[in-house]
């Protein structure tokens, strides 16, 4: 395995961190209005992602970092490629951080409800976009000479990428109720369950019919069928174990399921990709790859060598953090935001 | 032009505005940890309560400086994707380490240190504190990295049109480093240590919890006192190194045009006309631009126009004269805020360790609370200073600022953007300091039942009406 594959594992597993972490932080955020009954209810969601919603943040900006480093091309096509969508998801991202924080901070209805509103809405559009921005990845954009992509609205909102949008917001959502089963008491862990058993067929349906559109949409599979039908049935799996366990009451277990299905997700996604970074609708000789996008070999060097000096702690420290702060939230305690 | 002015426009709004949270956060976080080691060490209840009343700051605080960095990160590959494509080998990698090595640090250590106070054994809550300040701090260090480089290119070589790095460790030792990184952490410890001493200064004025703030005022002004003295030094030292660098800053921070007579004087004062390239009226010090270069009362300094012909001759021909007068002006609204900060601490040092509370004027009070201002002025000042000096310059004579932008974004998408940050940003900042107003009126939460303290003092058990933060506004 050469550095640049090396750094493509590392920036798909940073991904998978960042949807699998933050993906029931976003779900919690969408349950504060879906779930939550009045203001205490509300609170209590919020408290149960309030040690963690910052570190798993910084998986997305770590994965950008990495991508920057180790891909400076693919960094910079696609992000100037997906200027609007990406603005879109930054505004999300801005509003729903600093509702957390602002919330409890003073009193007042209006105040309180406009905070509300940025964390569901904060919560809502980023999974929303950044599944339309992976979609349209995967079907393939116009990047052209000196790999400058110039995207017209059509190549990023379309029926499929709407369609993959909801289902990674519907994924998040599912994730983010198995989640507050863990982290929550009494009647609202047993309506989170409810709304999970609810919810869980419609996303798995959303999920077969995203994963049969992939077949014939994208550029994903062309010559790995088998990677498909591995994934889809891996996936359909996962999916009507995620609903035993919640109907059996095993929660950790049937958030371990709704976890597998959002990292079967991307791992589908970024092997589908490899050795493309970035698919190019004009022609594939104008396809980004692990090769083409790369940084020079010493700083992929250099960077393997911080990385793994580095991962360990930042996992067994982040590890650690979910250890002490294991404890489900109620009403009763102290809650901070 | 059109899209490369707004997306210089946009970033220097963004960069701006992030900059005003970014030290917050380093000065804070270095002050609550010195709070809460004084709880640990003394075993004080004061200095716990001191932690959390100020740790409210930094969290709201906090918050801000987090999304306002993220759109920093995403910022380089959406408008300057060329700059990206040059320099991501040797730009990236600093970026990449900063969040594998600080933000997680910080950003966990946070989460571990607001929840924990329960839960966490008290040395390894105070361990938590110190994490995310040396967080904070290793983020400053990596950043300033990446635009150390853009200052002074080293450890890198060009290969197929591009930047590729030879030596990660020179970029650490980038002599540009050496100075920017402490002169630019002692200046967010002073922004810290003003910030905390202004609102303490303001609830001693209006007396409430005397002593809570005093003890406040005394431990910020102290740091206060002694980082800007810091800044001031390093300052010093990075001028002297700018002098050899980026001669063409130094000249453009002078107005300098033709290379002065040796030794040289520093200009207090001057009317700068570019288009004919000469100073309409000057108020000159003598002495003082030769010490400031060399650290000696000889020496004479290149002028803008000898370095342009100079320049002309290496890359080609060009204008490489910088915004003058801006890059003039902003040196001496840095220098002249630094300078206050540097008596303001003093004055306040030597008061509050001499223990002459009752001498200390209300009018000085009120100074330390119009003085939270100063660092940010100062702040915001040297950093247009080093930004625009550096033009035509993003990369100094590798990259100018036009082969720098995006060329497949349109114009319309900019606005957009720009809009729309500009408008939330603004918004945050409103709120922000609607918070900080709230939490500094409202008070510290007393703890009633500590009545009794190790050291046998207790001044909220002799005077109960000061006890509690009920005390709203008077």
């Amino acid at each position: 395995m050469s550095l640049h594959d090396l750094w493509y594992l590392l920036i798909a597993v940073l991904f998978a961190g960042f949807f699998f972490l933050e993906g029931f932080d976003f779900g919690v955020g969408m349950s504060t209005r879906l779930l939550a009954r009045g203001n205490s209810e509300r609170r209590v969601l919020i408290n149960t992602i309030g040690p963690f919603w910052d570190a798993n943040e910084v998986w997305l900006i770590t994965a950008a970092g990495a991508m920057f480093a180790a891909f400076p091309h693919w960094y910079s096509t696609m992000f100037s490629g997906y200027y609007v969508l990406l603005t879109l998801i930054l505004l999300g991202l801005i509003v729903r951080a600093v509702a957390f924080e602002f919330r409890g901070k003073a009193e007042g209805v209006w105040w309180t409800r406009t905070w509300d509103f940025c964390i569901f809405i904060g919560s809502l559009l980023p999974p929303l976009l950044f599944g339309m921005m992976f979609a349209s990845m995967a079907s393939g954009i116009p990047i052209g000479e000196n790999m400058v992509m110039r995207a017209n609205f059509g190549d990023w909102i379309n029926g499929f990428s709407l369609w993959s949008g909801l289902t990674i917001t519907g994924l998040c959502l599912l994730h983010g109720l198995t989640f507050l089963t863990l982290r929550t008491t009494g009647d609202l862990r047993e309506r989170a369950r409810k709304m999970a058993c609810r919810v869980l067929p419609g996303v798995a349906s959303m999920l077969v019919v995203l994963a049969g559109w992939s077949l014939v949409k994208t550029e994903l599979f062309e010559d790995r069928f088998l990677l498909w039908l591995i994934a889809a049935v891996i996936g359909l799996v996962v999916a009507v174990l995620a609903g035993y366990f919640l109907y059996r009451k095993k929660e950790g277990w049937a958030f371990a399921m709704t976890g597998l299905l959002i990292l079967v997700s991307v791992a589908t996604l970024f092997i589908g990709l490899f050795p493309r970074v970035m698919i190019s609708s004009l022609g594939s000789v104008y396809d980004l790859t692990v090769s083409n996008a790369s940084s020079s070999p010493y700083t992929l060097k250099a960077m393997t060598i911080v990385a793994c000096v580095l991962l360990p702690f930042v996992l067994g420290y982040q590890v650690w953090s979910y250890y002490v702060f294991r404890k489900r939230v109620s009403e009763r305690d102290h809650l901070e935001y | 032009m059109e899209i490369l002015d707004l997306a210089r426009l946009q970033f220097a709004l963004t960069t701006i505005f992030h900059f005003i949270f970014v030290p917050i956060s380093i000065g804070l976080s270095f002050l609550i940890a010195i709070m809460e080691t004084l709880y640990v060490v003394k075993k004080n209840n004061k200095y716990k309560e001191m932690a959390q009343f100020w740790g409210k700051f930094l969290l709201i605080n906090f918050a801000v400086g987090i999304v306002t960095g993220i759109l920093q990160e995403f910022q380089f590959g959406m408008n300057w994707s060329e700059f990206s494509r040059f320099v991501g080998d040797i730009f990236g990698a600093p970026l990449a380490i900063e969040a594998l090595l600080a933000f997680f640090l910080e950003s966990t250590f946070i989460g571990l240190w607001v929840f924990g106070w329960d839960k966490l054994p008290k040395k390894v809550h105070l361990l938590c504190i110190w994490l995310v300040s040396i967080g904070t701090m290793l983020s400053a260090l990596w950043i300033l990295a990446a635009n150390s480089f853009m200052q002074r290119p080293v450890g890198y070589t060009i290969n197929n049109g591009r930047a590729e790095m030879t030596d990660l460790v020179a970029l650490l030792t980038n002599g540009q480093l050496i100075w920017e990184f402490p002169h630019t952490v002692t200046a967010a410890f002073a922004t810290g240590s003003f910030l905390v001493a202004g609102i303490s200064a303001w609830k001693i004025l209006k007396r409430r919890n005397v002593d809570f703030f005093r003890t406040s005022f005394k431990l910020s002004v102290i740091v206060a006192c002694i980082s800007s003295i810091a800044i001031a030094l390093f300052g010093h030292s990075q001028a002297q190194y700018l002098v050899e660098t980026q001669p063409m800053k130094m000249a453009a921070s002078e107005g300098l045009w033709e290379t002065s007579s040796d030794p040289a004087p520093w200009t207090l004062f001057a009317v700068i006309d570019p288009e004919s390239k000469e100073n309409k009226y000057e108020v000159k010090i003598p002495y003082l631009l030769s010490f400031l270069s060399y650290s000696k009362f000889s020496g004479s300094v290149q002028g803008m126009n000898e370095l342009q012909a100079q320049y002309e001759e290496a890359y080609g021909p060009g204008d490489y004269i910088p915004p003058v007068r801006t890059t003039f002006w902003s040196f001496r609204i840095m220098v002249g805020a630094g300078t206050l900060m540097i008596l303001l601490g003093l004055y306040g040092a030597y008061m509050t360790l001499r223990k002459r509370w009752d001498k200390i004027k209300h009018g000085f009070y009120r100074a330390m609370t119009f003085a939270i201002f100063l660092p940010f002025i100062a702040n915001t000042a040297g950093w247009i200073m080093t930004e625009i000096g550096r033009q035509p310059w993003t990369v100094f004579g590798l990259l100018t600022v036009d082969d720098a932008v995006s060329p497949g974004v349109s114009a319309g998408e900019i606005w957009f953007s720009l809009i729309s940050f500009t408008s939330i940003y603004l918004i945050l900042l409103a709120v922000l300091i609607f918070l900080f107003v709230r939490t500094a009126r409202k008070g510290p939460d007393l703890e009633e039942q500590h009545v009794v303290s190790d050291d046998g003092f207790d001044p909220y058990a002799a005077k109960p009406e000061r006890g509690g933060g009920q005390v709203v506004t008077p």
